[in-house]
Parts: C-alpha cells; sequence; structure tokens
C-alpha cells in the first residue's frame, strides 16, 4: 500500500479527480494549501508599494491506494493534472503501514 | 370617572384658547394691513426665490422648498462621504487586523465634530461678532438663534439650521481624512485628542477666513479681505489643510512597526472599490451642495465635478498600464478620488474645458506624488492622505485662480471682476501659503504636546496585534472553517 499526495494546481482539481476515478481510485481528501516551489511568487502593486507574494494557492489532494493502482493513479494525476507550464506540481509517493476503517475495523488492503 | 371631568374641562379651555387668538387673528389683521406687501413685492419675491436672490420683506425668513431641499440632501450626501464611504475607502486599504480601528475613528469624528460644532464651532466660522477676519463670533454658541429662517450672510433661501448641519457634514469629513496617513499605529484616545485641538487651532479659523462673511480670505463675498483668494467647496479649508497635517503627523508618529520589510498590501480591494463609489456619489452634495442654492452655479459645479473626476479616474489607471502594463483597481479609485479632491476648489467657478485640464492634471500630479515622491522620501503615509489630499488640494486651489471665469459664476464680477483671469492666482498662492503654515505648525504643536502628556502610539505588542482588538475589543471578520 501506497499513500499518494500531489500537489496541483487548483483548476486541475476536477479533470484529476474525474481521471482517478476512470483509474479506479474510491476515495480521496482534497485540501487548499499554498506553497512556492521553481515558480515562485509573483508581485503585486498597490499604488507605489510593490509587494513580492511568495506562496502561491495549491490544490493537495491525498489518496492511500493498494499496490497494483499506484502506477495507473500516478499515470492519472500526471496526464490530467499537466500543462507543460513551470507550477504544475509535483506528486509525493510514500509507503503506508496500514489502513483502518473506522466503522468496521477492517485493516490492511481490504481497508483501502 | 375621574378623568372624564378634567377631560372636558381641557377641550374646554383649549376650544377657548383657539378661540381667542383666532379672534386676535382677525383683529390684527386691519392693523397690519398698511405694511402688507403690493402684488408687485410678491412677485418680486417668487422671482427672487428662482433667480436665488434677496427675497425683500415678502417671503423675509421663508425658506424657499426647493434651494433647501437640495440643501437637505447634500447634507446626506456628504454625510454619506464620511460613513460609510470614507469609512470604506479606507477600511479596505488597511491591514485585516485595522479594519474596525478606521471605521471607529471615522465614526468618532462623526459624533466628537458634532458636539464641537454644535457648542462653539458653527458660531466660530460662520458668526460675525468677533468683527474678527480670523474667527467668527459667539452668537451662535450651542446653536442659539439658528432656526429654520435663512441667514442671509450665507442663503437667501436656505434654513439656517440646515445650513449648520450642511457645514457640519465638512467639519467631520475634514479630520477623518487625516486618519489616512496614520492609518493602524495611532492609538484611538490620542486621535480623538488631537482632532479636538486641531479643530479649533485649525479648521474652524481657517473656514472663517475662507467661508466667513467676515473672512480674510473671502474674496467672493467680503469686499475687505486682505487676500482676496477663492475655495468654492474646500480645497484649501479641506483637503489641503488635512492632508498637510496628515503629513507631519505621520512624521512625527514614525511608520508602521515593520514598514518597509513587511508587506502591508489592502486586505480588500472590493470594500476600498465600493467606498469610492459612495464618496464619488456624496461628493455632489459636497461640490454642487457648495453653491447652497439649487442653481444655475450648482448645476455647473455638478458638471465639471463629474467630467473631471472620470477624466483623472482614467488618466491615472492609464498612466499605470503605460508604466506597468496593468490598469489596477486602486488606480482607477485613486484617480477618481484624486479628481474629485482637485476640482473641489475649482468646481463652481470653471467651465467644462477647464473641468478636462483639472482631470488630466488630477490624474498625473497626485500620481507622481503617490508612486515617486513617496518612495523617494519613505515617509509612510499609510493610505496615501498627503499624496492625493495635500498635493491634489494644493494643485487644485492653484488651478481654480488660472481656470476660475465669471461666464460660469457671476459671483465673481461682484468683488473680484479686476483679478478673474489675471492676476486671481497671485491670491490663491497667497491662500495656499497661509493655509500651508497654519495646518503644519498648528499639527506640530499639538502632536508633540499631545505625545509628551498621553503618548501618540500603542505599544509595539498591540500594534502587532492590531487595532481592532487592543483599541476597540473586537473584530471585523470572524471567521469559521469553510464549508
Amino acid at each position: 500500500m501506497k499513500l499518494i499526495i500531489a500537489i496541483i494546481k487548483p483548476f486541475k482539481l476536477d479533470e484529476v479527480k474525474e481521471a482517478l476515478g476512470a483509474a479506479g481510485i474510491q476515495g480521496l481528501t482534497v485540501t487548499e494549501v499554498k506553497g512556492f516551489g521553481r515558480q515562485k511568487g509573483h508581485t503585486e502593486i498597490y499604488r507605489g508599494s510593490e509587494y513580492t507574494v511568495d506562496f502561491l494557492p495549491k490544490v493537495k489532494i491525498e489518496l492511500a491506494v493498494s499496490d497494483e493502482l499506484v502506477k495507473p493513479a500516478v499515470a492519472a494525476i500526471t496526464t490530467a493534472a499537466k500543462t507543460g507550464k513551470i507550477g504544475d506540481g509535483k506528486i509525493f509517493v510514500l509507503p503506508l503501514e496500514d489502513v483502518i476503517r473506522i466503522r468496521t475495523d477492517e485493516h490492511g488492503e481490504t481497508a483501502v | 370617572m375621574n378623568t372624564t371631568l378634567p377631560r372636558l374641562l381641557r377641550i374646554a379651555a383649549l376650544t377657548g384658547l383657539a378661540l381667542l387668538f383666532a379672534g386676535s387673528a382677525f383683529a390684527q389683521t386691519p392693523a397690519a394691513a398698511p405694511t402688507a406687501p403690493t402684488p408687485d413685492e410678491r412677485i418680486a419675491a417668487l422671482e427672487a426665490y428662482v433667480n436665488n436672490t434677496d427675497p425683500g420683506k415678502s417671503l423675509k425668513d421663508t425658506p424657499g422648498p426647493g434651494h433647501n431641499g437640495w440643501m437637505m440632501t447634500s447634507s446626506a450626501l456628504v454625510l454619506f462621504m464620511t460613513l460609510p464611504g470614507l469609512a470604506l475607502f479606507y477600511g479596505g486599504l488597511v491591514r485585516k487586523k485595522n479594519v474596525l480601528s478606521v471605521m471607529a475613528q471615522c465614526l468618532g469624528c462623526a459624533g466628537l465634530v458634532t458636539i464641537l460644532w454644535w457648542a462653539f464651532g458653527y458660531s466660530l466660522v460662520f458668526g460675525k461678532n468677533f468683527n474678527s477676519p480670523f474667527l467668527g463670533g459667539s452668537e451662535y454658541f450651542f446653536l442659539k438663534g439658528v432656526t429654520s429662517a435663512p441667514n442671509g450672510d450665507y442663503a437667501y433661501w436656505v434654513s439656517q439650521n440646515v445650513f449648520a448641519m450642511y457645514q457640519l457634514m465638512f467639519a467631520i469629513i475634514t479630520p477623518a481624512l487625516i486618519v489616512g496617513a496614520i492609518a493602524e499605529r495611532m492609538k484611538f484616545s490620542a486621535i480623538m485628542l488631537f482632532i479636538t485641538v486641531w479643530m479649533f487651532a485649525v479648521y474652524f479659523p481657517l473656514a472663517h477666513m475662507v467661508w466667513g462673511i467676515t473672512g480674510f480670505m473671502n474674496g467672493v463675498w467680503n469686499a475687505g479681505a486682505a487676500i482676496k483668494a477663492i475655495d468654492f467647496a474646500g480645497g484649501t479649508v479641506v483637503h489641503m489643510s488635512s492632508g498637510w497635517s496628515a503629513l507631519l503627523l505621520c512624521l512625527i508618529l514614525g511608520p508602521r512597526l515593520g514598514f518597509g520589510k513587511t508587506p502591508m498590501p489592502p486586505h480588500s480591494m472590493v470594500l476600498c472599490m465600493v467606498g469610492t463609489g459612495m464618496l464619488w456619489v456624496g461628493w455632489y452634495g459636497f461640490n454642487a451642495g457648495s453653491a447652497v442654492a439649487a442653481d444655475g452655479v450648482a448645476a455647473n459645479a455638478f458638471t465639471t465635478t463629474t467630467l473631471a473626476t472620470a477624466v483623472a479616474s482614467f488618466v491615472w489607471a492609464g498612466l499605470e498600464y503605460v508604466t506597468r502594463k496593468h490598469a489596477s483597481v486602486l488606480g482607477f479609485c485613486s484617480g477618481a478620488v484624486a479628481g474629485l479632491v482637485v476640482v473641489t476648489p475649482a468646481c463652481g467657478f470653471i467651465n467644462s474645458t477647464g473641468a478636462i485640464i483639472v482631470g488630466v492634471l488630477a490624474g498625473a500630479v497626485p500620481f507622481l506624488a503617490c508612486t515617486k515622491l513617496k518612495g523617494f522620501f519613505k515617509y509612510d503615509d499609510a493610505l496615501d492622505t498627503f499624496g492625493v489630499h495635500a498635493i491634489g488640494g494644493t494643485l487644485g486651489a492653484f488651478l481654480t485662480g488660472v481656470l476660475a471665469t465669471a461666464s460660469v459664476n457671476g459671483n465673481l464680477t461682484t468683488n473680484l471682476k479686476d483679478i478673474v483671469g489675471k492676476s486671481l492666482w497671485l491670491e490663491q498662492l497667497k491662500a495656499i501659503g497661509l493655509t500651508l503654515a497654519l495646518s503644519v505648525v498648528a499639527t506640530v504643536v499639538i502632536a508633540y504636546a499631545l505625545k509628551a502628556v498621553i503618548g501618540l502610539r500603542p505599544s509595539a505588542d498591540e500594534e502587532q496585534q492590531g487595532l481592532d482588538l487592543t483599541d476597540h475589543g473586537e473584530e471585523g471578520y470572524i471567521m469559521e472553517a469553510k464549508s
């Protein structure tokens, strides 16, 4: 089992969600986040004052998947979130020790 | 049963009284006959109402409904400029933690200045028993004798109580403008005390000098004015005085904590834009209302105000587009306010061509002051009161002298026909000098005195937390988790 964390452009969220659904993913968690990578921020000018905004709004999605679904899920996110321009985001894949479904107490792959 | 008898008695007594009055009124009619106005006098009085001239004896002490109606509307419009126009314009431009502090300061001005105005202010500005060019008089203290009858020194057809309320709205917004330069870093108590003293030291004398019938700089109405300057709606009295005082107060206070290091962008450009729209609408009361009548001069002021403001707004944003590739909402808003400020002293004296010239310069000169001058000298005029009101007010006072023409305002031929279009601009420069000196000197003295006695700034910790919490004990926005 793996935990996939992806940081994507906010306007790509719907496409990514649909692509993941098509790849067989049953659920995911979404958070609005701010951050920067190579894209850096942007500049805002108010009359004479110039401010650099370092952190840009992004969307973070998190999903737990069984091992065989890791590749399709990553492929779905990559395809759907890509614009080809700087700032498209990143995907992190982490090992996952256990998953528990609270309602039934199931553990491991069956709970994913 | 107990109450029936007295009630009957009262009714009987009242009926008797009414009959008595009716009888005496009837009895007086023949006695009043010799002084009753002739039909000619009555027609002349009605024509005087239409022409906004002296009613003569037929309609003496009677307000004219049209003029009075417009002035009550204008008074409400000028109040609308402060509440909520300026409160939103400034409130949007500060950081989230200080939005209420700016609004409280505007509300504080409205309450405090009204009390001062009722007690002494109106009389010190528009009274005349001191017979002084610098201060009015004591006859109207506590608005004594200020009734619905007009005061012919200022308006033949507008109730004096309406006139007093109209002028009160100007007195409210003037100190509220200062708040912009010192936003986010001055204690509420210090601001209220500063404004109290400032009104007596700067506003009341200056307003009398410019608009009082015995005023030192009232070129239009006072034949004996030492400086024959003109100021239609308050370029010197309102904008120069507040703008220059704001600069000095902001220098004495020092910059906000973290100024130049921490970003301090406006927390809501939306509020700022809403406030700007209200200022623009309210300003029709300010400028066209300054005719103190619903007459041709007011109509001209309404027109020039519209033209200059729209042009200035477009020019400011246009300059941004040329120099930075973006026409910003704050640019449009700043340009509109600058246009309104610059055309204020001129609106009732210039024609539509003059208004366009005013608009172009109002978009360009304060733009340079806010974007270049401020960056060069590095003073923390938080919301650009100096850049817009002091620079704009000064520019407007000068341009009024250059562009004024008697063709739109016949009052310019009463005492000024020899200098209009000629050396009037020199008189304007003298008025500018006097206004500037009075505002600067008085502000320095009051600010240092207050600093020594109660201190001007909150503690660094309080400033960091934001004045909404530390000065007013509330927050502008209480956000639950987003659903």
